[in-house]
């Protein structure tokens, strides 16, 4: 216990350590900066439910990505699920001839699921029967699905008139997710993560999938002893994995942004990767980090105005907590050798 | 995440000349593959260095972008494209040293490590350079050779080139001389295929795959350097280097980590990205986006054409004949046996 604590220290300290020097380095006044991250993220109610928006997404992206790291792959194509999710419920969105607002949403999130899905499935199979590891797999169809998205945003769904960056048309008010007054976090995303965070507790610690998924990740050989075939969990964690993402991005579209714009994902799939890693690949930790990387993201979204520093400090905070937690799990393993 | 804004062709004259590739001149689109493809070749073979000694340094899109910025900011405040250069390579050797010691020292994952430093680096790239967006400053200008006068036309326009080009192509016969002739380069490849018998044939592997990696991610730095010093001047974001360690990564197994292939294979993407360009007049429906990404899978996409094409091979050992032979020798690709695995030295 004693150590734990010692390893967090230092962990926490090197993270405080290096984000202190980067500041000196870019000349940006340290505690100004961290004061103003903290005031931004979780100072008012208004910013907190800010700070939930990002939460959500990056609670389901992590569920998702808990199945495919049980199974030992590094679903690095979550970026391209997260943006095939969005144009799945985009297109049901778009759809001309239904009312019924909460018919087309429901629609809408089925379609996110089956478009994040299918982008998990294609990874998995270039995998399984392309030879090409999950990683590059994964990264090309990021960047297909990258394509495809400015394709529909210049294309066939650009706003009429003028086709740009900023999107497609913002959706009609009714197809907008509800949230509580003053609030800007829905009330179905905070549902459906806490759900999801439920589900992939209950599938992956309390059910035989999880055990089996755990099996192929630790050694897929064996796991073929026991009648466990490698390659349908392979395509099941990162077809589990994709859902997740799509719904991710469902979200994005229906309570964030109302529209498809190009950067739809915010990069919210690769930082899901990260805290995950930082989790240590247990479920337990990852509401809370992700609540704390949420922090982070919001409160630096202020920066550039308040202390004319790059928003993505957020970024260099989050990787570095991740490296450190890296370099303390190696001493810890160092230590326990010698 | 990613836009090429700036073409890639520009800077070379443009007149109409005997042979066209759609609307662009041969020796223009041979100029410009060459120059495109420049640091992505240093960059990819300073990633199948490292990889030869068993270590992938994962972090290649992140390092790209740190020690282009790195190297556009010393060159700016020194004035000065050697220092510049240097420092860009210091840049990525430093990214090398946290990947090398956190997998060969502290045996954590290389794929956990490497993939959080890309983004913390690409993140500390736009945070630390900032500043200094679409700021001018120095850049490396084509340079004749010396009997550029008594050359054809056709080839002045190819040869006018940075000299970047020739330290590119320098590098490539120097890598195939190291890893085919000499006595370092086996001993890096013995750590790679099996570092337990490097070992016990009284080689250090562990300091050996720190050097090497040390070297490979120095010429990381200098490929990052030659984009925002020479291939896309300038820093900013998005710089236009987004993407290539990743496309880098993707060389060294097309190029079955032979630094000819490896080139080739950069040539390859080269050629894809300029062709696209050209593409666009052809295709004015199509978004231009389209055209720059498209490279990107394609050339990740050519795995699996190498995975199918190779499967015979692979199953029958190289004594078949005709077409799969040829296949084989062609887009067979073996890696480096211990390749990601860490090596516990006693």
């Amino acid at each position: 216990m004693k150590q734990l604590i010692q390893d967090i220290f230092v962990a926490v300290s090197l993270v405080f350590g290096f984000t202190s020097l980067v500041l000196l380095i870019a000349d940006a006044p340290v505690l100004d900066a961290f004061k103003n991250i903290w005031l931004g993220s979780f100072a008012s109610t208004m910013k907190f439910s800010q700070v939930l928006t990002v939460w959500v997404p990056l609670v389901l992206c992590s569920c998702g990505l808990l199945f495919t790291f049980r199974a030992n792959l590094w679903n690095i194509g979550i970026e391209g699920q997260i943006i095939m999710g969005a144009i799945g419920g985009m297109a049901v969105l778009r759809m001309p001839g239904l009312e019924n607002p909460a018919l087309i949403l429901s629609l809408s999130f089925v379609a996110a699921i089956l478009g994040g899905g299918a982008w998990g499935l294609l990874a998995g199979l270039l995998k399984t029967r392309g030879g090409v590891h999950e990683i590059f797999g994964g990264l090309g169809l990021n960047f297909v699905a990258q394509g495809f998205i400015l394709w529909l945003i210049f294309g066939p769904w650009k706003r009429p008139g003028i086709a740009s960056m900023s999107g497609t048309e913002l959706l009609p008010l009714k197809l907008w997710l509800s949230s509580p007054p003053g609030w800007r976090v829905a009330y179905a995303g905070l549902a459906i993560a806490i759900t999801a965070l439920i589900l992939t507790w209950l599938f992956l610690y309390k059910s035989k999938l999880g055990l089996k998924l755990k099996a192929i990740g630790k050694n897929p050989r064996a796991a073929v002893l026991y009648d466990i075939s490698p390659e349908g969990y392979y395509l099941l964690s990162i077809i589990i994995g994709g859902a997740f993402a799509g719904m991710a991005g469902f979200m994005q579209i229906t309570a964030v942004y109302h529209r498809l714009i190009p950067a739809i994902s915010s990069g919210y799939g690769y930082l899901a990767l990260l805290l995950v890693m930082l989790a240590g690949y247990r479920i337990v930790p990852i509401p809370f980090l992700a609540l704390f990387f949420a922090g982070l993201n919001v409160g630096s979204i202020q920066l550039p105005i308040v202390l004319q520093v790059d928003s993505t400090l957020s970024g260099v905070i989050q990787g570095c907590c991740v490296l450190s937690a890296l370099f303390v799990l190696g001493m810890r393993q160092r230590r326990k050798q010698s | 995440m990613l836009r090429i804004e700036r073409p890639v062709c520009s800077g070379y004259a443009t007149e109409a000349q005997t042979i066209m590739i759609g609307d662009i001149p041969l020796s223009v689109l041979v100029a410009s593959v060459l120059a495109a493809s420049v640091p992505l070749i240093i960059i990819a073979l300073g990633e199948m260095i490292t990889e030869k000694s068993g270590v992938i340094n994962l972090s290649l899109d992140g390092a790209v972008l740190f020690s282009a910025m790195v190297a556009f900011v010393v060159a700016k405040e020194s004035d000065s494209l050697i220092v510049g250069f240097l420092a860009g390579g210091c840049a990525g050797m430093v990214t090398g040293l946290i990947v090398g010691y956190f997998s060969i020292y502290l045996h954590l994952s290389q794929v956990a490590v490497g993939f959080a430093l890309s983004l913390l680096c690409r993140d500390l790239a736009y945070f630390l350079g900032n500043p200094y967006s679409r700021v001018q400053g120095p850049t490396l200008i084509s340079s004749k050779l010396p009997f550029h006068d008594m050359l054809p036309d056709f080839l002045q326009k190819i040869t006018t080139q940075p000299l970047t080009v020739p330290f590119a192509l320098g590098l490539i016969v120097l890598l195939v001389w190291f890893f085919k002739s000499s006595r370092a380069g086996l001993q890096v490849r013995s750590v790679g295929e099996n570092p337990a018998a490097a070992f016990a044939r009284g080689l250090n592997p562990n300091r050996i795959q720190m050097l090497t990696v040390l070297a490979g991610s120095f010429l990381v730095g200098i490929g990052g350097a030659a984009y925002s010093l020479s291939l896309k001047p300038g820093w900013g974001r998005p710089q236009g280097a987004e993407g290539i360690g990743w496309i880098a990564l993707a060389l060294v197994i097309f190029g079955s980590w032979q630094p000819s292939r490896v080139a080739l294979g950069a040539l390859l993407f080269a050629f894809l990205q300029v062709s696209g360009i050209g593409l666009q007049s052809l295709f004015p429906t199509i978004p231009s986006q389209v055209f720059q990404t498209a490279p990107f899978p394609l050339m990740i996409f050519t795995l699996i054409i190498m995975h199918y094409s190779t499967s015979k091979t692979r199953k029958h050992g190289e004594k078949d004949s005709g077409l799969h032979k040829w296949l084989g020798i062609l887009f067979m690709s073996r890696a480096p046996k211990s390749l990601g695995k860490s090596y516990r030295q006693e």
